[in-house]
């Protein structure tokens, strides 16, 4: 899969359905393109418009965003059967699990969600560009082809990397409130079902209440905090006398507002999306603060099957850590949780904030040994805490499988290219495996029949518990790149 | 071991050709039937069949008898979109937004409280196709003495070409400036003439 949509892009020039003419991809590029769409990532190093052929845009960027996600969903049926089953031999056939996925959920709703996108105005044309006169004489080249369905599947896959550079605040992309409505909506409703998922298919449904009500508990906060600060607008264009009464609205567009444009920013990095309809890097400090925490938990809702993955690995942490406040043996759905499985789930904890912060942390040594970093290496649009927060969040949305970035950094360069497309494979495989081996694990034990001494999953003191696990593990070891980031920014500008 | 590399094999290329191929005619059969305008870009053609834009993407316009867009950071080059990426607190942006706060100031001569801030800002695509009604209302003297007609009359050519939110509550209220300024030529045809 892999070798072939490389070769794809490589070679894309040669091949058929390129009416603009488009190169080939340069290799260190194309290794990062690839990375990032095979792991569901999506995070684009390049320009949709200018850098991918029609061809490539449909078989390598569409066909990839539908069966990575249907990876996450089959992966995540999969350990949900490991911790319903008991006594299992085996977790499902893979093929099957993913054809499935597609066949019965992608590709219909896909199809119905691209209708509505194409009726709201979003183009679908194998024509090359549109080459307009304006009104004053100018000339204008429109790029345009078969976005519609690339949309689509963008929004329900978690993909998030979009046809045109700017993603969903491009006019053709996102035409309208309707049909923003519907993208947003795509955003989150695979996710949320997945947690219905797990309650019917491990026949508790009081568990995926809890968990749901959990996720929005930490989920309903950000939202409403992300959309006041931006409505607050920008205290600097304020103290100009300039009337900002709808909000901050750089890098946003009229159609959406700061309101919806902050409620996007928000859903799009729980659920690891990273399809956006404003410019994350314009956000006010604070408001882009509320995206950066929602990939660094990744598991509010969190990428169509992976990121209810990362929910399960804090459920069973919880667990672990109630079974210990109680003094009894740590059991989930009648399975004990051991030794063993917590090293598991203790390894794919800690390596998403090692990638995140290991990854900033060499991306800022080798920043401030170079000299005249900013002629040499040119990465960063803006200066001070919000260039550093530039750099956070691009390993954020690597590590985070999320793929937007806060696109003022220069990141088509060999440096970023091959360093975030390292961290994407390895943190999408990780956090996939080694919670697949706890499932494989807890699937093979046998069920304990539930006692009146059992801990129980259902509860709201499980739940608030479940809470301060998220919040506590989750966020506190983001804490001092917080500060030296989006918190610096918005003291200073205050 | 063969088998499970070829299995592998022949089920990648039948999901490509799925979901890579029969996916998108499949659409683009609907789209050329039920929706074929949208289809094809919302395009806005000539008398002489020549595209003048599409009512989704911004352009240009400088000369005071048409309302002006949003400012665009790729220049309004709808082959390379894409915002600022400015982030709030750089000296640079800053700079920029007093800049075209002033600019609209002595053009528009209006005060600085009057001046939405979207004018000032630039969208995420530097494709924004629509402005604020208030931020036609501050250019409505300049395109009516330009064109020589009465404020009122291209007032009036605002109100019918504002849309109000969709359906009520989702967005808000907003002007195609393509749509508005194509109306302003219709309605004031003669008016173009005058020096």
């Amino acid at each position: 899969m892999w070798l072939l949509t490389f070769a794809i892009v490589t070679l894309q020039k040669w091949l058929p359905l390129n009416p603009d003419g488009i190169g080939n991809m340069d290799p260190t590029l194309a290794f990062n393109t690839i990375s990032s769409f095979v792991t569901n990532t999506n995070l684009q190093h390049y320009s949709g418009e200018t850098g991918l052929s029609y061809l490539s845009q449909m078989a390598v960027i569409t066909f990839l965003q539908f069966v990575t996600a249907a990876t996450g969903v089959a992966a995540c049926i999969a350990i949900i059967r490991g911790l319903g089953g008991n006594r299992l031999q085996t977790l499902g056939n893979f093929y099957v699990d993913v054809t499935r996925a597609t066949v019965r959920l992608f590709l219909p709703l896909a199809v119905l969600v691209a209708v509505i996108l194409m009726w709201q105005g979003t183009p679908m044309t194998f024509h090359g560009a549109a080459r307009a006169t304006t009104v004053e004489g100018a000339a204008q080249t429109i790029a345009r082809g078969g976005v519609a369905p690339e949309v689509a599947i963008k929004q329900l896959g978690t993909n998030g990397g979009g046809y045109f550079g700017p993603n969903s605040a491009h006019p053709y992309e996102n035409p309208t409130p309707i049909s923003n409505f519907v993208e947003t909506w795509c955003i989150t409703v695979i996710p949320m079902a997945m947690v219905w998922t797990l309650g019917a298919m491990v026949r508790r449904r009081g568990l995926a209440v809890m968990v749901f009500l959990t996720m929005l508990a930490l989920y309903l906060p950000m939202v409403a905090f992300g959309v006041a600060q931006d409505a607050r607008g920008n205290p600097a264009i304020s103290a100009m006398g300039i009337d900002q009464s709808t909000g901050s609205m750089e890098g946003k567009e009229v159609r959406f507002g700061s309101g919806m444009s902050a409620l996007w920013s928000v859903a799009t990095t729980v659920t690891s999306n990273g399809s956006v309809n404003a410019m994350q890097d314009s956000l006010t400090p604070l408001g882009g603060l509320m995206p950066m925490m929602g990939m660094w938990l990744n598991n509010i809702f969190g990428g169509v099957g992976v990121g209810f993955i990362n929910m399960l690995i804090f459920i069973i942490v919880a667990v672990f850590v109630a079974g210990m406040m109680i003094g009894r043996t740590p059991e989930f759905l009648g399975k004990k949780v051991e030794a063993k499985e917590m090293k598991l789930a203790s390894l794919a904890l800690l390596w998403h904030p090692l990638a995140i912060l290991v990854g900033a942390a060499i991306a800022c040594y080798v920043w401030a040994t170079t000299a005249h970093p900013d002629a040499a290496l040119a990465w960063l649009h803006n200066p001070g805490p919000h260039g550093f927060s530039e750099m956070l969040y691009e390993f954020s949305s690597a590590a985070a499988n999320n793929g937007y970035g806060f696109e003022g950094l220069g990141d088509n360069t060999p440096f970023w290219n091959i360093s975030c497309g390292l961290v994407m494979l390895l943190s999408r495989y990780i956090p996939i495996i080694a919670p697949l081996g706890l499932a494989g694990i807890l699937g093979a034990k046998p069920a304990a029949p539930e006692t009146a001494g059992s801990l129980r999953a259902e509860t709201a003191t499980f739940g608030f518990t479940l809470w301060a696990v998220v919040v506590i593990l989750g966020l506190l070891m983001f804490m001092p790149v917080a500060v030296l980031g989006p918190i610096a920014e918005y003291l200073a500008m205050r | 071991m063969f088998t499970e590399v070829r299995r592998g094999v022949v089920f990648t290329v039948l999901l490509m050709l799925m979901t890579g191929g029969g996916y998108h005619v499949l659409l683009w059969g609907i789209g050329q039937t039920m929706f074929r305008e949208q289809a094809e870009g919302s395009l806005i053609y000539r008398i002489d069949g020549t595209v003048l834009g599409s009512r989704l993407i911004a352009r240009q316009f400088s000369e005071p008898r048409y309302f002006h867009p949003r400012p665009s950071a790729v220049d309004y080059n709808a082959a390379a979109t894409g915002g600022s990426n400015y982030g709030p607190s750089n000296r640079d942006f800053l700079k920029a937004v007093r800049e075209r706060r002033d600019a609209i100031m002595r053009e528009d001569g209006v005060t600085a409280g009057r001046i939405p801030s979207e004018m000032v800002t630039m969208s995420g695509s530097g494709m924004d196709p629509d402005i604020p009604p208030a931020a036609a209302e501050v250019q409505v003297a300049r395109v009516a003495r330009a064109r020589g007609v009465s404020v009122e009359r291209v007032q009036a050519l605002i109100r019918a070409h504002t849309a109000p939110p969709a359906l009520g509550f989702l967005g808000r209220a907003r002007v195609n400036v393509l749509e508005l300024n194509l109306a302003l030529d219709e309605t004031f045809a003669s008016a173009q003439a005058l020096p």
